[in-house]
């Protein structure tokens, strides 16, 4: 079963009763599941990937399971209402899929011990009942990285973010960290897009950059207007959060895949058996949520490289910050050897040596 | 490189030329539509999965630009015949045509669309420089700038014309004279919803040729303050959408080079340069009231 309304319609039903519909929870009863998307799930991107995770959800735990989401739900306070009204309307667990969700999911847990929630990509649980979890994509970006760099005749990849915040910028820097262990002189051309999602922006953003030159294309924004403008160029590029290879059959060499499905199964599997409990998870391509998707458009070498890059970071052998590593301005960051602990990585605010761009402030 | 950029910049511009144009009939005719980001999203869903479900891109504007129309005859029909107020009617539409949109655009995601070519006209498109810009782009291209010379030329060298602007200056002294003022809005507003629809379309079909939802990504609005800055004059509207859509390419290639300016003030950059031509233009008060359509958002009931 599932429910969807949009945000604005909720309001409406709450009147219209839904908010009774709580109350006390027999053991044959199924499980709710709830989910909070910041954008619409039709974007094929960030929403879209957590709204595969809610299907798949449906399709593992059949019958035990009831679920129902809001789309494009603004962060701040709108956000705090949405939750609440779930929590109110008998959801055993919520997921709020946005970092600005923060906040409000710790407000509202504190009125809702019963009601487990699962805030993805913040650090804060003020409450027992809140847990965190969030994917390394920046494994996914260190490959990435690695294939560009051996791919590309001119040297040079674009690179089009979508605001300078750490992951973002973690982002690059595995990036051209990735690219410089094959060629130390690669380079990486920024565009910030100031937008998660703005297809025709993000393709103009793409022709800029080919037209300065790069022949490899990556993007940390939502749509897939980049990949097709790749294709139309004729150079190569990467997809970003979900497959989209059916915009570049000749294009795409690899795409990181969010894959929040067995994540999803599995803390809801847990609410039901009773056994969920805190967490804060932060995972990669070993425990299977950022996946690869297949290396095509690439001479068996560069695939090979690629395959034993990824082997490597999922055994844990290596980790793509590893010093030594120095500061854009050439100021020495990590030591041989030394690997970045998670809480520098989660705040990073400056670019390793490489980056062709200011970091906007 | 420069002809490549320029390319860019025309695609950009585009479909904000077109969607003004339509908005700024209507809005000579004394109605203000704000429901222009909605009809344009249906465009671009319709125009988009038509031509997916047909395998005709031609079929796929058609539809789109029958779809925009319709769509502005709802609103037609709410503020011109049953009087609602015009304001909150349009953000109605607007709203209606963003939920609507995505429900029937739901099946579309992630499957890549047809692109509606470009036209090659041999030799002359593979000139140096100018080719490609003037004789190798997409037909809605040429079809933009037809479609403000004949706006310009319906609305200052044709009766139908002069009786549209009169309608939008003063209603009550046109109906005096026996102008059908509520069939002369509801004309207009059908023309600016066909070419919001035609507009989205140009998104779906030639921009990115591909749906997700929200993919207007506030063109409408844009369009809708085009018009203002254009002070209701067709050429100006291409002036202000070809420099919108300039500034909007430049800082991004500024950006590429690495210019040491802080990327959102570049991103502003669009939305200052224009508000800055908006007051220079506005000036010259007389001029600005001149060509402001009196009768702006007034509703008007025949007294019979």
């Amino acid at each position: 079963m599932r429910t969807k309304k949009t945000f604005l319609a909720l309001t409406a039903a709450a009147a219209l009763g839904l908010a009774a519909a709580g109350a006390a929870e027999a053991q044959d009863d199924p499980t709710k599941a709830c989910f909070i998307y910041v954008g619409p799930i039709g974007d094929f991107g960030w929403s879209y990937q957590h709204h595969q995770g809610l299907l798949q959800v449906e399709e593992e735990l059949g019958d035990a399971v009831e679920t129902a989401y809001l789309e494009s739900v603004p962060e701040g306070a709108d956000a705090e209402r949405a939750i609440e009204r779930f929590a109110r309307s008998g959801c055993d667990i919520i997921f709020t899929t946005s970092f600005g969700y923060m906040d409000p999911t710790n407000k509202v847990a504190a009125k809702f011990p019963d009601v487990k929630f699962e805030h993805a990509t913040g650090y804060k649980r003020e409450h027992p009942n809140v847990a965190t979890y969030n994917s390394r994509f920046h494994e996914g970006r260190y490959i990435q990285g690695v294939i560009a760099a051996r791919m590309s005749e001119a040297g040079v990849a674009g690179y089009i973010g979508s605001f300078p915040i750490p992951e973002v910028v973690m982002g690059i820097n595995a990036f051209v960290l990735g690219a410089q262990s094959v060629n130390p002189d690669f380079k990486v051309k920024v565009v910030w897009a100031n937008t998660w999602f703005d297809p025709g922006k993000e393709a103009d953003a793409a022709k800029a950059l080919i037209d300065q030159g790069v022949d490899i294309m990556t993007q940390h924004t939502d749509s897939t207007a980049p990949m097709q403008v790749a294709a139309e160029r004729g150079i190569k590029a990467f997809g970003q959060a979900s497959d989209m290879i059916e915009f570049g059959p000749e294009t795409q060499l690899t795409a990181i895949v969010d894959d929040w499905g067995p994540y999803y199964v599995e803390r809801v599997k847990a609410v039901r058996e009773g056994t969920w409990e805190q967490i804060d998870i932060w995972a990669g391509l070993a425990e299977g949520h950022v996946v690869m998707a297949p290396y095509t458009n690439m001479p068996d070498d560069v695939k090979a490289l690629a395959e034993e890059t990824e082997e490597k970071i999922r055994s844990g052998a290596f980790n793509p910050f590893t010093g030594p590593i120095n500061k854009q301005d050439g100021t020495p960051w990590l030591a041989e050897g030394k690997v970045a602990d998670d809480g520098t990585l989660l705040g990073m605010n400056f670019y390793v040596e490489g980056v062709d761009d200011q970091l906007p402030n | 490189m420069l002809e490549s950029i320029l390319i860019t910049i025309a695609t950009a511009a585009t479909p904000l030329l077109i969607a003004a144009m339509g908005e700024l009939v209507v809005e000579r005719s004394g109605v203000l539509n704000l429901g222009v980001e909605g009809m344009m999203i249906m465009g671009a869903i319709t125009g988009f999965a038509v031509a997916l479900t047909t395998g005709s891109v031609w079929l796929g504007v058609f539809a789109a630009i029958l779809v925009g129309a319709a769509f502005a005859l709802i609103f037609g029909f709410l503020t011109l015949s049953l009087v609602t107020n015009q304001v909150a009617t349009g953000l109605a539409l607007t709203l209606f045509g963003l939920g609507l949109s995505g429900m029937l655009g739901e099946g579309f995601v992630g499957r890549p669309g047809l692109r509606l070519g470009r036209i090659d006209i041999p030799f002359l498109s593979d000139l140096p420089f100018v080719g490609r810009l003037l004789f190798g782009q997409d037909p809605l291209f040429y079809l933009s700038l037809l479609l403000t010379a004949a706006v310009a030329y319906f609305l200052f060298a044709t009766r139908a014309g002069l009786m549209l602007r009169a309608v939008g200056d003063n209603h009550t002294s046109a109906h005096a004279q026996g102008i059908n003022v509520v069939a002369v809005r509801y004309l207009a507003v059908m023309f600016g919803g066909a070419c919001a629809g035609l507009a989205g379309a140009y998104l779906s079909l030639v921009y990115t040729p591909q749906w997700v939802e929200n993919m207007t990504a506030g063109r409408g609005w844009i369009a809708l303050a085009l018009v203002v800055f254009a002070s209701w004059r067709p050429w100006r509207v291409v002036a202000g959408a070809y420099l919108f859509g300039g500034v909007t390419i430049g800082q991004l290639h500024a950006q590429a080079l690495g210019v040491a300016i802080p990327s959102q003030l570049l991103s502003s950059l669009p939305y200052l340069a224009t508000i800055a031509v908006l007051v220079i233009i506005s000036r010259n008060r007389r001029l600005t009231m001149m060509n402001t359509p009196a009768s702006l958002g007034r509703p008007f009931v025949p007294e019979r």
